[in-house]
């Protein structure tokens, strides 16, 4: 199995895995990164979003092989002391019921404001939507960007 | 100032020096990077004296408040310790929360349920808070050498205002811990709750926005293995054989083995329900490696025998028993028989005036019939189970609904008495029901105890889908009789369901029509079902409140008008004896979302509006749905909730319960369903299960309280139901069709 070594939450971290291993199970199981969710493991419910390069990703289907280089943040490494303005505006809003989806939310609503710092409600809807929320918190996510957005 | 009684159910749960300091777990200490940062080690009290088992007091007047039940996202681990913190009259920024572990000795009804957290736990929780307050004061008293009567507490300080004294709870908590329980104590009155009714964040909303490890799944200890289940791939099927010796070469397999979740003439209960008794398991050392080695394992299937599943009831004092036949099924003829049976004579459930006569000499009859599919709970955590058993003890953790009961089959499946079973709950992604049937606690048990080794089990999403417990498919058949007046003389409901019926006789309109009738029946089936938020409610309210709505419109009435008419003649002169609501309370909410919706039934601006109402699980909530129509397509503009649910606990998390409730409620109605084909459910993850998403969920949700003073009650369920039947109404009136079988989307396309 190869070496790699990859640049998370701007420490450089070096693990021995098979080649196809998913990033989200590199995180959770090797590096204990376990903020970053397992929800269904075919990229079809935003829980395990990471940002590669500030850019949304979900990482059940990133193979750890085709990282390199490029940095990558974790819900953990999103701030330094947890008041990016997400997830200010989160605990502003209370958003979180089970809480489960949220790192996954966050990490998707973060990206989206690095790239569009003041999105619609449709670019929102748009960038959101592939973030499932069984609990229903939407119309608070919605509301926590555009606090986030305003600060 | 109202008294009260300092034991509560059978217990008198007060005094609990046996458990002093050893008793206070810190849960998940052990997980690293939960350990709490320097600056919270630095304010946190050196020494805690434990007052009672749900509350212990720092030197520096802190205070530990216990969350005894499990939290599944309703939010009880903020709520429940608020009521404690009120009574003991603590500024809440002083508060420190803990997860209870399950301790049978000190709480009651450790379950996360029927909505029934608060409304169960609120005097206990008052109690416990008020004890606390009240011998702190008797130590304050002593200390100062002045009678009780003259002391006063405020936020944390107790006074003696004649010799204008005063000290903090942490300099008398020593003493306090070490004093008698009184046998009765003061209450607050209503008006003096400065917690209560406070807008209060949820206790662990930094770790969750910062992603820290709190749900079962995000357990990690040294030297532990990961577990994955191969479960049958249809229902109908249990395992014949497998081949493990390929699998077993494979990278970071540890073992491959079969296990029987619960042995042949095992004593369940009801929450050991399980359909897949037998499964094949893969042990390695990483998540990646055993998924890879779980898809090549070889194994086949057999058809079972159709048998008797029987089970412990509730309260353990009697047995029920669930045929389970052969077969492999198919949505297809599940539809066919449901629409057979609906039009056959079903069990009588319940009768009032005579029903067949008012048919009989009905100037129009209005009969319609509702469908809804199976659902899978799809909590967003899978379910998982941590689990180390050794020769004489077991550590068992993750997320649970049931821990009480899943603490009893897991000791009676590894062999262990209960005193060496020690369960902890972690925090829940999610419950709706799933996590009430624990098989995968159990399995976790047994697993570990085969490896001799900690081990944390985990399903994938496919495992969590494909594996049973679902909501029952449901239908239901209406019918109204109207004289020429069109008065309404009759009302038929005939509801089943595969395998259960989600018949409530005697809810409404029970009690408003003279001539009613009931009946129920059932379909046998081998596919697994249990309780799915708002068991029943959740499909037999959005059918009941359509079928009234047409009604009302066959009657010529404002859809408002007719249910008010029907809940003022429930109020006045009921029809029966045995109705399960309170009409006026029901009316309430009718009106209070009247108001505040603007009600009109005229479409305004291409916006249309459809209303509900409902009661369930002690709550009553109405709706009004807003919605327009965008190339084709339902946009839920707006829905206005009114709930009844007495006094709010924590308003700004209740206004979160019910705006969840009423997305998730349109999400199933609208999009959500699992259908077989020869057994095996056609739907395995979220690109074929369609789960409401961002874009499809109302743009806003407006939810108002009655302020009342009736003890409080439940969140969990009540806003679920109903608001299907306000979605449904409003379809009617955006597409001219009415919407009768579930999901509503995929039924036809809706076309305006
Ligand atoms: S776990 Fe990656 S998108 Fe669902
Ligand atoms: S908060 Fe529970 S799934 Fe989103």
């Amino acid at each position: 199995m190869p070496d790699y070594k990859l640049n998370i939450n701007g420490e450089s971290h070096t693990i021995n895995v098979e080649e196809t291993t998913p990033m989200l199970w590199v995180l959770r199981d090797h590096l204990q990164f376990v903020g970053t969710k397992f929800g269904c493991g075919i990229a079809q419910c935003g829980a395990c979003t990471i940002h590669i390069e500030g850019v949304a990703v979900r990482s059940c289907q990133l193979p750890v092989s085709a990282v390199g280089e490029q940095k990558i943040t974790t819900i953990e490494g999103l701030s330094e002391k947890g008041d990016h303005p997400v997830q200010k505006a989160w605990i502003e809003h209370d958003v979180p019921q089970c809480g489960y989806c949220q790192a996954g939310q966050i990490m998707s609503a973060a990206s989206l404001l690095n790239s569009n710092p003041n999105p619609t409600d449709e670019d929102i809807d748009e960038a959101m939507n592939g973030n499932i929320c069984r609990c229903g918190t939407y119309t608070r996510i919605k509301a926590a960007i555009k606090t986030a957005a305003s600060n | 100032m109202s008294l009260i009684k300092t034991s509560y159910g059978r217990r008198s749960f007060l005094k609990t020096s046996a458990l002093a300091g050893g008793g206070m777990v810190i849960g998940f200490s052990w997980l690293a990077s939960c350990k709490p940062s320097p600056e919270e080690i630095a304010n946190l009290p050196k020494e805690w004296f434990e007052i009672n088992g749900f509350l212990k007091i720092g030197d520096n007047g802190m205070a530990t408040i216990m969350s005894p039940n499990p939290e599944i996202g309703q939010n009880v681990k903020t709520s429940m310790p608020m009521i404690v913190a009120e009574e003991l009259d603590i500024a809440w920024n002083n508060v420190i929360v803990e997860q209870a572990p399950l301790n049978t000795k000190i709480y009651t009804n450790q379950l996360a349920g029927g909505s029934q957290s608060i409304r169960q736990g609120w005097d206990g929780l008052r109690m416990a808070g008020a004890t606390a307050r009240h011998m702190l004061k008797q130590a304050a008293a002593q200390k100062w050498e002045v009678p009780l009567e003259e002391i006063t507490t405020e936020n944390g300080v107790i006074h003696h205002k004649k010799s204008d004294q005063s000290l903090g709870y942490g300099e008398v908590a020593s003493l306090a811990a070490t004093l008698e329980v009184p046998k009765e104590v003061a209450l607050k009155e209503l008006d003096e709750f400065s917690i209560i009714g406070t807008a209060t964040r949820n206790v662990d909303g930094e770790k969750i926005v910062t992603g820290k490890p709190l749900f079962g799944i995000d357990q990690y200890k040294e030297g532990m293995l990961i577990a994955m289940i191969v479960h049958p791939p249809a229902f109908g099927m249990k395992l014949k054989s497998f081949d493990a010796s390929e699998v077993k070469k494979m990278p970071g397999i540890k073992d491959v083995f079969s296990i029987k979740t619960y042995e042949d003439g095992f004593n369940k209960s009801m929450f050991d329900a399980d359909a897949f008794p037998e499964l094949v398991v893969v042990v390695g050392n990483s998540t990646w490696e055993v998924m890879n080695a779980k898809k090549a394992l070889k194994t086949s299937w057999e058809p079972f025998e159709g048998y008797e599943d029987v089970f412990a009831n509730f309260s353990g004092d009697g047995t029920f028993s669930k045929s389970v036949p052969a077969g492999a099924e198919n949505t297809e003829s599940h539809m066919e028989k449901m629409e057979e049976l609906s039009t056959k004579l079903a069990k009588e459930v319940r009768k009032d005036g005579d029903p067949e006569k008012a048919f009989k000499k009905a100037a129009k009859i209005i009969e319609r019939s509702y469908t809804a599919p199976f659902l899978a709970h799809n909590t967003m955590e899978p379910m998982n189970f941590y689990a180390d058993v050794t020769a004489d003890k077991a550590v068992l953790s993750g997320p649970i609904q049931t821990p009480e009961f899943m603490e009893k089959s897991v000791a009676a499946r590894i062999g262990l008495p209960l005193e060496k079973i020690d369960l902890q709950m972690t925090r829940q992604g999610g419950g709706f029901g799933r996590r009430l049937y624990g098989h995968f606690v159990v399995e976790a048990a047994a697993i570990s105890q085969k490896m001799k080794s900690p081990i944390k089990l985990v399903y994938t999403r496919e495992d969590d889908m494909t594996f049973g417990n679902y909501r029952p498919a449901y239908h239901a058949r209406y019918r109204a009789a109207l004289d020429e007046n069109n008065n309404i003389i009759g009302f038929h409901v005939r509801a089943g369901g595969i395998p259960e019926s989600p018949l409530f006789a005697n809810r409404f309109p029970a009690g408003a029509i003279d001539n009613y009738l009931a009946e129920s029946w059932e379909i046998a089936s081998n596919i697994s079902v249990g309780a799915f938020r708002a068991p029943r409610s959740n499909f037999i309210a959005g059918a009941e409140q359509s079928f009234l709505d047409e009604v009302a419109e066959a009657m010529g009435k404002d859809p408002f008008d007719f249910r008010l008419e029907l809940l003022e003649r429930a109020t006045t002169n009921p029809v029966g004896e045995k109705n399960d609501y309170d009409a006026k309370r029901y009316a309430g909410v009718l009106e209070l979302v009247r108001e505040k919706s603007n009600w009109s039934p005229e479409s305004t601006n291409n916006t249309y509006r459809g209303v509900s109402a409902y009661f369930c699980h002690n709550s009553y909530v109405a709706n009004v749905l807003e919605m327009v129509m965008e190339k084709e397509t339902p946009v839920v503009k707006k829905v206005y909730c009114a709930v009844d649910c007495g006094i709010v606990v924590n308003p700004i998390a209740a206004t979160n319960m019910v705006e969840g409730g009423t997305v998730d409620g349109i999400g199933h109605a609208m999009y959500s369903g699992l259908t077989f084909k020869d057994g095996k459910p056609i739907q395995t993850n979220f690109d074929r299960y369609r789960m409401i998403r961002h874009k499809e969920a109302p743009k806003e949700i407006e939810v108002h309280f009655v302020q009342n003073k009736e003890h409080p009650t439940g969140l969990g369920e009540p806003p679920f139901p109903p608001i299907m039947g306000s979605l449904a109404n409003a379809l009617y009136k955006a597409t001219g069709q009415r919407h009768y079988n579930q999901p509503y989307i995929t039924q036809k396309k809706v076309v305006s």
